[in-house]
């Protein structure tokens, strides 16, 4: 069975039930969007245990690609699929936010529900494509088709200026994907082959190298992103709604680190050598910079996303470095990163759902009002400044152990921004949740219920377990890594 | 009982506690968290004693018990254990004992408070990360276990998050402690890098063949393990709260004061020194970071006794003691005298913890007034108070008398480390006799500041008046009501209505910790200094501390005599000008303050630290921070970059109306013939 395939295109049976439901129902009945927000829910599910399916059924001693399908498409080119440890852990992470998103979205959005539904659905089928593609042209194609809903998220349900966070999201977007693709075409022209796992093991000229690495770069940079191309991301956060910045925070920038390690890192082991002192400079800058600029924020989505550019600072840290420990710490921040920015989008969204702001000063007192949200919004603001016993943590030291290796002057300001992060996420925390409740408008307001706690359960869980045990993810990675860095530490001469 | 199993009780028992009290509290009630809790800790106190017992007399071997894995990368291993040896055996008793009085202090002295099960569940938290951090066989857990007990002091000093005060301080310790972290973090990374491990037992022996490596940090050759030890030295700066990373302990007493007895004077703030004598392996082959750690605990010695002596709140007084009785133990731990160090640490644990909770008794009597302006006279009202905290006041002023070696705990601890100092000294190291003169003149300010509390309190005349109370409690009540409307009610009247509004002595759960903590510091000293110092101490540690060939300050020697004498001496001076000051004189220290000299101010206003920091490092980061944003990323990158574009473009956008319908087509247009010309691409590439 390929399993690789059924979770690739599975959300898309759900876009058929949606669709069928549409065609046989009333759009603006409220039993067929209550029918449509079920099936998304269940689709996503069901997408979640295939993964965790594939998870099991993974070996972790293989170093290679497992689960490969590959089938003649048409005019030369192939259709393949594959995992290795560091994809099938991005798959897992996809699968495992998606019914958050839905469940997330069940109140907060009150118009076109069928079509937001099918939007997520269809992202989901196109990001999993992404992390599981091992062909380059088929990676294209998922990777650069994934922003097509991420576009319609922000521009159809997002806040006030939507129009100009998209428009500043394509802008940047399509500058790297017009470079990528020049490089894509460049290197099927030289190696005759547009499959990944040939790709990774086919000698580049280094000269050539350079130009691929650089084009590479620019698309993966702005999509991680890095400084200083990271201005779209704010606006992005800002104008999306909560799923839709859950997603963005939570995968779609990890696509940028997965390119890295994916492209970069073992088809231009020598330019991405060459680059190291420039990746370095740019994730340090990236760490100090943003953290302080996340410091002064009054918008609370906006301070989050801030600190998002700050922590993929140590992830392209860490992947340059080239070392395990570098290599892990990496993976690992992506993974925990994602599972804790998601889980502060959602925190923001919580009050954003009853208050209808996200002005800091807005805020204040809540502790008094709603006891249960303030022991989850600590939770995330600790795994956020990388407290141990917080999944946070483990890839920040990772990442700055890696880099020392390589270079000390890196370690010693990416280890400022501990101070910094602190900083940042603890007057936040202060501004909205401690203090007294003078706010008048806030004297209603609610804990979180239910559906809330049903929705930060999963994300607590996952920020303490991998806090103490991150071996559940980092055996699942270590072969994969292992493979990476000594074939790159070969072709550097390291 | 096997020493394995009762040590992993010992650990985990106070996280269960915290777990029940913390997620359970509001559904078994106040008393069963309470219960749970302190039942727990009151455990792992007795079978810390056990385990000390074994260890001391019973001859126990030192052991480390690994129960699983945490981070494992190549090298990069850590796992989650307990070990066993002198230094820890030593913390386990101070940790629990302290934890567990305070724990059942904290049933009186929170009597009033509305969030009982939160309160008790940081508790037992922090103990649980003091008992990690000491039990660390490696420097991650240890790591984990230090940030930890940060998380439960920021818990805790915030605890009344009503209070803008308390949450500022939460955050400057916090944040305070990542400073410190910093250079910890880089410390470890040195260590992994140049000698391939995070582990204790595979570290120390590969020290001395690579103490004298040059090592590239920062573009500098330095000294492997001077630069390594240095490092990690920041971290123990930050925690224990010295000279530079200070500012946060006095502050942190805006959080309740068992919290500040628990935390910030027995254990927490210890941990530094705890760090650095468990490292010792290290620090033994690194005699420049040594020098550092005997400036800059000396140094801290005497700024926080200059400051104490000045201030009015009673409980910054005591805080500021404490930080200058951890410069004592960095002193000690400089000149390479870690068994006076470590001894010293858990003499303080008991002296300091019951001067906090004597203090404590004294502000819940006084209806949660901390001027000691406000004070005077309570030996009246307070006999048990009064004589526990002259108990304590002796202990830490270190009387006693050197030719019969008789005294209270203080005065053992103290000397030796004084000895040491001098030992150093006369072994060739100038910095032993600076550590000496410093030691021995704060011995006296130590003396003075110390009784000054005392006699201030409980002696002289009243500077309150029953009305003063009322009003108080009148006051507490009415700020209560505006954070706390629907607990209002439960600041009930009989607590102050019949008693006329004198100060009272507090109830048994409180007196009882503060009688068992005046035994430990009466007798901390006598029963312990054979083990800690003395004759036994190679057979009491057994190789937990180690000390270089040619390091002999613990040696047995015979020092000359008024160097035995001096801090006698100087302690002896100390008493007598507070007791003129404020017995014979009483109101010439009020005059003297009021002429405000330089000197005065100087030290009032704690050196001008926080005016310092605040000036250049909060306004410094928000300056930049705001230049960042606005010049940076508003004006620089956006107005070059997609804002400039977007500008010509929003005029078209305009124009096709909304924005589905507008460039989201051109992109997917872009898209599409970007496939297009893969696929012309390859198709041309295979055929050709």
């Amino acid at each position: 069975m390929p399993i690789l395939s059924l979770i690739t295109f599975a959300p898309l049976l759900g876009v058929a039930g949606i669709l069928a439901l549409r065609l046989f129902g009333k759009a603006d009945d409220p039993k067929t969007i209550e029918s449509s927000k079920w099936i998304a829910l269940v689709t996503t599910l069901a997408t979640l245990a295939l993964s965790i399916l594939l998870v099991v059924r993974f070996n972790p001693a293989d170093n290679g690609f497992q689960f490969v399908e590959e089938t003649p498409w048409f005019a030369g080119l192939y259709y393949r699929m594959g995992v290795d440890g560091i994809s099938v852990l991005f798959v897992l992470l996809t699968a495992f936010l998606m019914p958050i998103c839905i469940a997330a979205s069940w109140k907060a959005i009150e118009k076109r529900v069928l079509e937001y539904m099918i939007a997520f659905l269809i992202l989901e089928s196109l990001v999993i494509g992404v992390f599981c593609a091992l062909d380059i042209v088929v990676f294209y194609i998922f990777f650069e088709f994934g922003l097509v809903p991420m576009f319609l998220i922000i521009g159809i349900w997002g806040g006030a200026r939507r129009v100009y966070a998209a428009f500043k999201f394509f802008l940047y977007t399509l500058l790297g994907s017009v470079l990528m693709l020049a490089a894509i075409l460049a290197m099927i022209g030289i190696s005759h082959t547009s499959s990944i796992p040939e790709l990774m093991v086919y000698h580049f000229d280094p000269k050539v190298q350079t130009w691929l690495f650089l084009a590479f770069f620019a698309s993966f940079a702005v999509k991680l992103p890095m400084w200083p191309v990271h201005t779209w991301l704010p606006d992005a956060h800002v104008e999306a709604p909560t799923a839709g910045s859950v997603i963005l925070a939570g995968i779609l920038l990890k696509m940028g680190g997965y390119g890295f390690l994916r492209f970069s890192l073992p088809m231009f082991p020598a330019a991405s050598h060459f680059f190291t002192p420039l990746v370095f400079a740019l994730s340090v800058i990236a760490v100090v910079y943003t953290s302080l600029v996340a410091f002064r924020q009054t918008d609370m989505k906006k301070l989050v996303a801030y600190s998002s550019v700050a922590h993929m600072g140590f992830v392209t840290m860490g992947i340059f470095s080239g070392n395990a420990v570098g290599e892990q710490g990496a993976i690992f921040q992506m993974l925990s990163h994602g599972v804790i920015s998601a889980a502060l989008f959602l925190v923001v969204g919580v009050i954003y759902d009853r208050m209808h702001t996200r002005e800091i000063a807005f805020y204040g007192g809540l502790v008094t009002r709603m006891p249960l949200y303030a022991a989850t919004f600590m939770l995330f603001t600790m795994g956020n400044v990388g407290l141990p016993g917080t999944s946070g943590f483990v890839g920040e030291i990772l990442t700055m152990t890696g880099a020392y290796g390589v270079s000390t002057w890196t370690a010693i300001v990416a280890a400022t921004g501990v101070i910094f992060s602190a900083v940042y996420a603890l007057s936040l925390y202060r501004r909205v949740v401690f203090g007294t409740l003078d706010n008048a408008r806030l004297a209603d307001i609610g804990d979180l219920d239910w559906r809330e706690v049903a929705i930060f359960a999963p994300l607590i869980a996952s920020t303490l377990v991998l806090g103490v045990q991150p071996g559940l993810v980092m055996n699942l990675t270590q072969a994969s890594v292992d493979h990476l860095v000594s074939a790159y530490q070969a072709a550097i001469g390291g | 009982m096997d020493a394995k199993l009762l040590v992993t009780i010992i650990l985990y028992g106070p996280l269960l506690g915290a777990t029940v009290a913390g997620l359970f509290g509001r559904r078994i009630g106040n008393t069963a968290s309470m219960a749970v809790t302190t039942g727990f800790l009151m455990l792992s106190a007795v079978l810390s004693w056990v385990v000390f017992s074994q260890w001391t007399w019973g001859g126990l071997e030192p052991f480390t018990n690994t129960y699983v894995p945490f981070i494992q990368v190549g090298n990069f291993v850590s796992n989650w254990s307990f070990r066993l040896d002198g230094l820890s055996a030593v913390m386990l008793v101070v940790v629990t004992t302290v934890s567990s009085l305070v724990h059942l202090y904290s049933w009186g002295y929170m009597a009033e408070d509305d969030s009982k099960p939160r309160f008790f569940a940081y508790l037992s938290l922090f103990t649980f990360a003091m008992l990690s951090l000491i039990s660390a066989a490696d420097f991650m857990q240890l790591f984990f276990g230090w940030e930890g007990v940060g998380l439960a002091s920021y818990l805790l000093i915030g605890f009344w998050h009503h209070k803008p005060t308390a949450n500022a301080a939460a955050i400057k310790a916090f944040v305070v402690n990542r400073v410190g972290d910093f250079g910890f973090a880089l410390g470890i990374m040195t260590v992994f890098w140049s000698l391939g491990s995070i582990q204790f037992a595979q570290i120390f022996p590969l020290v001395a063949a690579h103490a004298g490596d040059s090592w590239l940090f920062a573009g500098q050759h330095f000294r492997l393990m001077d630069l390594a030890c240095t490092l990690l030295f920041i971290g123990a700066m930050g925690k224990s709260a010295q000279f530079f990373l200070h500012t946060w302990l006095p502050d942190a007493m805006e959080g309740p004061t068992p919290v500040s007895a628990l935390i910030h004077a027995a254990t927490m703030v210890t941990a530094g020194v705890y760090m650095v004598c468990l490292l010792s392996p290290m620090f033994e082959y690194a005699p420049f970071a040594k020098h550092v750690v005997i400036i800059i605990g000396a140094l801290t010695a005497l700024f926080a006794a200059t400051v104490g002596l000045v201030q009015n709140d009673i409980k910054r007084v005591i805080a500021y003691s404490t930080c200058s009785q951890l410069g004592y133990m960095f002193m000690a731990a400089g000149v390479g005298a870690y068994q006076a160090s470590m001894f010293h640490l858990f003499t303080h644990a008991f002296f300091k913890a019951l001067l906090f909770l004597g203090a404590g008794s004294v502000i819940h009597a006084m209806a949660h007034e901390q001027d000691m302006r406000r004070y005077g006279n309570l030996m009246k009202y307070l006999p048990v108070t009064c004589a526990v905290m002259v108990i304590g006041t002796i202990s830490i002023t270190g009387l006693g008398i050197p030719g019969v070696e008789w005294g209270f705990a203080g005065f053992y601890s103290k000397d030796s480390i004084i000895h040491a100092a001098y030992a150093a000294g006369s072994a060739g190291d100038p910095l032993g006799y600076f550590a000496f003169v410093i030691g021995v003149f704060v011995a006296g300010l130590t003396a003075f500041y110390s009784w000054r509390v005392a006699f201030f309190t409980f002696n002289g005349h009243a500077r309150w008046t029953s009305e003063d109370l009322e009003h108080h409690w009148h006051n507490r009540d009415h700020a209560h009501d505006g954070s706390h409307d629907d607990h209002a009610e439960t600041h009930s009247e009989p607590d102050h209505g019949e008693h006329a509004h004198l100060p009272h002595e507090s109830p048994w759960t409180m007196r009882l910790p503060l009688i068992l903590l005046a035994l430990g510091a009466v007798a901390a000293g006598f029963v312990f200094v054979e083990k800690f110092t003395g004759a036994d101490q190679h057979e009491f540690w057994r190789g937990a501390i180690f000390t270089a060939a040619s390091n002999h300050v613990m040696a047995e020697g015979s020092p000359p005599a008024w160097t035995v004498w001096a801090p006698l001496v100087a302690a002896i001076g100390g008493l007598a000008v507070a007791a003129y000051m404020y017995l014979m004189r009483e109101g010439l220290g009020a005059r003297l303050a009021a002429n405000r000299g330089p000197v005065y101010l100087f030290f009032y206003n704690k050196w001008f630290f926080d005016e310092l920091y605040e000036a250049v490092f909060v306004k410094g980061a928000a300056l930049l921070g705001d230049l960042f944003w606005k010049g940076g990323d508003q004006k620089l990158i956006d107005g070059l970059g997609p804002d400039g574009v977007s500008a010509v473009s929003l005029e078209v956008g305009k124009g096709a109306g909304r924005l589905q319908t507008g460039f989201l087509y051109h992109y997917a247009f872009v898209m599409l013939l970007g496939v297009a010309a893969i696929l012309t691409f390859a198709l041309w590439a295979w055929t050709a």
